[in-house]
This record gives structure tokens, sequence and C-alpha cells, in this order.
């Protein structure tokens, strides 16, 4: 149960170059920017991301893409980002785009071991092409499939030894939901303080999804 | 009195007490500044919060606590957050009660295109498919033409949002309702004819025989 913490370097060393890598933030809001700048040093090349957006040019997901560590996305959003533009078109970076509330619980079904899930979101739109449409009870939606990740890189509040995990305001947005998705899971956290110091009611991700905490920057 | 300020004014009139309303980036997020005095609205923002307000006085930003359009706010008393996937839950589980979008086009049947030009502007649709796919109401905030062109056009051109078609279109010329019939023309704005409205529409309109002036504030 008990972890010990890693350094942002070792942390980056074991995302490996072309891995599947969601990283929790909202334009770079509750982005783990300690690791994302760990692996711009490390020269991390050929990631997939999954994320909400690509926040702006060098903030939070914005320096992988400056830094061309990046060769395929998939987010809700990338109107803030020119440079993500601009690869896009020149075909230097894949882009699926997904309806934000879709990703969210695309990426819920792949951690919570459902086959997919069904949503009005999307019918009749280029987000259904390729995609199968059930009508249930006189409604039509769409099947869509879950989303799971090598990595999910997560930017927490607190932390403990365990890896419970607490978030704050706007920040939680995607992490809760990614640390269920990704077969190794490394959180960031504001704090890290000693087992116990985080209330039961408190926990917003329970350490057991954890691999690995970051220690503190010195 | 500008365009915008004209739609938020209008806009804001759809407002009843108790509402959860979510307000989309740009125009749309004008309408905060109509609401009612004593009117009890919550707002809602994508990302993860319920009941916030204006922006903070500079140096008092919390670097937690944005709104959708990535602008700093500031919790109200009361206030919730919670993650992306409850966040939407909200939105697609019908929870909302209003949401104001803006729009690149709209068409005869109601429906809505507001994501991307294709081979010019990819911006990507954000929660814009959630919110017309599951909100009660959309309102669709929007000057009435873009570089003289209609946005109100017969048929879209651009790709759409959703096959939902939207509950109402503000703009700074007129209210217009999506029907089973077509465009029905509500309002004018004050100084607007009909034959204006028609003039700088691209669909057809279905035109009362008295169209009555545009409120800009309760009575």
């Amino acid at each position: 149960m008990r972890k010990s913490a890693i350094t942002v370097e070792a942390a980056a060393a074991l995302v490996f170059d072309g891995a599947r890598v969601m990283i929790g933030g909202f334009l770079g809001v509750g982005s783990p920017d300690r690791l994302i700048d760990a692996l711009v040093a490390r020269g991390a090349r050929a990631l997939t991301i999954i994320g909400n957006d690509t926040a702006y040019p060098n903030v939070g997901v914005g320096r992988l893409i400056e830094a061309g560590c990046v060769a395929r996305v998939e987010v809700s959003h990338i109107g803030t980002n020119p440079t993500t533009q601009r690869l896009m078109s020149a075909g230097a970076i894949d882009m699926e785009l997904i309806p934000q509330g879709t990703l969210a619980e695309r990426i819920r079904a792949g951690g919570a071991g459902l086959g997919g899930v069904l949503t009005p979101t999307g019918v009749g739109t280029v987000v259904a092409q390729g995609k199968q449409v059930i009508e249930i009870d006189g409604a039509n939606f769409l099947i869509e499939k879950p989303l799971r990740a090598d990595f999910a890189l997560l930017r927490a509040h607190e932390a403990d030894y365990y890896g419970n995990l607490t978030y704050r305001l706007t920040a939680a947005n995607f992490n809760p939901v990614m640390a269920f998705a990704a077969d190794c899971v490394i959180v960031e956290a504001n704090e890290i303080v000693p087992v116990g110091v985080i209330p039961p009611d408190a926990v917003r991700t329970p350490g057991v999804l954890v691999t690995h905490i970051v220690g503190r920057a010195r | 009195m500008d365009a915008k300020e004209i739609i938020a004014r209008r806009v804001a009139l759809e407002l009843r007490d108790g509402m959860l309303v979510n307000l989309g980036i740009g125009l749309p997020t004008l309408v905060a500044r109509f609401i009612p005095q004593g009117m009890s609205v919550a707002m809602q923002s994508e990302n993860g919060l319920i009941g916030f307000s204006a922006p903070p006085p500079d140096g008092m930003e919390n670097r937690d606590l944005i709104d959708a359009g990535g602008g700093f706010i500031m919790s109200l008393p009361g206030a919730a957050s919670f993650d992306s996937a409850t966040s939407f839950a909200l939105i697609r589980g019908g929870h909302v009660d209003m949401a104001v979008l803006g729009a690149l086009q709209i068409d005869a049947a109601g429906h809505l295109a507001s994501w991307m030009i294709p081979g010019k502007f990819t911006p990507g649709m954000g929660g814009a498919m959630d919110l017309v796919a599951g909100a009660k109401r959309v309102i669709i905030a929007m000057q009435h033409v873009a570089k003289g062109e209609p946005k109100i056009v017969e048929t879209l051109t651009l790709p759409p949002t959703a096959a939902r078609r939207v509950s109402l279109i503000v703009t700074e010329l007129a209210v217009i309702e999506p029907t089973d019939e077509g465009l029905a023309l509500r309002e004018r704005a004050p100084g607007v004819s009909v034959a204006d409205i028609v003039a700088s529409t691209g669909a057809r309109l279905i035109v009362p025989e008295v169209t009555p002036e545009m409120p800009l504030c309760r009575d």
C-alpha cells in the first residue's frame, strides 16, 4: 500500500517514447507541470496525448507540443493553441476531436471495466462517422468505445503515501477519471502529507489506483 | 447600446429564478451582466464548478479557479466543484436548464454549426455538442450577419454541432424560434423593420401579421 516518492526524472524515464499518455488539466489548470517539464527535458517523442485540450503554447500540454514530443492528440478542443492547429494542418500531428463529455465518459468506461457508453452527443454529426447508432426507447445513441492509456499523469492538491488524493476547485477536471484508466498512474501533488491526514470522506481518488507519487520539488 | 449588449440583454430576459445556466465562451458570457437584482441563477462552468461570479480583483486570482474560457473567476458561497465526468452528467442528463451558445451558422430547421470551418479553423467542439444534446433549452446568442453574410441559412454549409434543433435564436435584429413549420420570427429589435430582418436572413422566415418589438429589460 505504502509508496515511496520517486523523482520527476525517474517518472519521466518510465514514460516510453510512443506511449499513450493521459494528462489531467483544463487549459493548463490541474496539469502536472513538473512531470511535463521532465518529459520535455528527457526529449520524449511520438507520444499520444489524451486530455481535454492542448492549453496554450508553452503552458501545460502545450509545452509538450512546442517541444515536439507529441505525434497524436485525442482531445476536445485545440482552439487556444495555434501551434497545435498549425502542426495538425501540416500533418505533423494526428488528431481525434472528441466531445468533452464523451471524452470524460470514454475514459470513465475504460477505467470502470465497461465495454463503452451510449451517448446522444454527436448523433447526426461527423463524430458519428463509422460508429454504430442504437435506438433505445425511440431515441438515438452513439456507441462510444472505452479509452485507456499506458500512463496517466495527474495533478492533485494533496497526496498521502498510500496515494490517496484530493483536488482543488476546477483543478480536478479530468484527473479523477484518468486515475482509473491507465496501466501506470503517476501523481504530482501540491502537498505530500502523512497517511491519515486526509480524512476518508475527503479522498477523491483512492490510493490503490496510484502507481507512483513524485517527490517535492527540490 | 451596441449589438452585443442588445443580444445579452434580450437573452437575460429568458432567465428564471432558480435556473442552472451554462454560458458559452465569448458573447454568451455577457449575459451574466444582466441577471436582475434579487434573481437567483446558478452558473455552471463546464470545467467543474457551479456558483461563480466575476473575475477577481488583480492579485486575488486563484490559479486553480478558472472558467471554461480560461479566465480567472471567484467561487460564491455555496459553490460546488466536481470532476469533468460529473460536470457532463449534469449537462447531458438534462440538469442544466438553459445553455447560451454562440454560432457560426443556423439552418432553416434550427440546426447549429459552431465548431469548425473546414480548411480554415478547427478549434474543436469542446463541450458544445454535449450542451446542445443535453441542456433543457439551448439559446443561441449571435450577431445576425458575419462579414455581410447571413448566419441564418437555408442549409448548413458547415459541419453541424448536433442533430437536435436549438430552442431560440437571439440576434441584435430579431428573436427567432425554430418550430416544426420553420423559423418563426417572434420579435424585432427597436428601430429594426421586418424587411431589414428578412433581408439579413438567408432562410425563409415565418413572419406574423404583427411582429412585436424586442424588450430589453423587465417590466
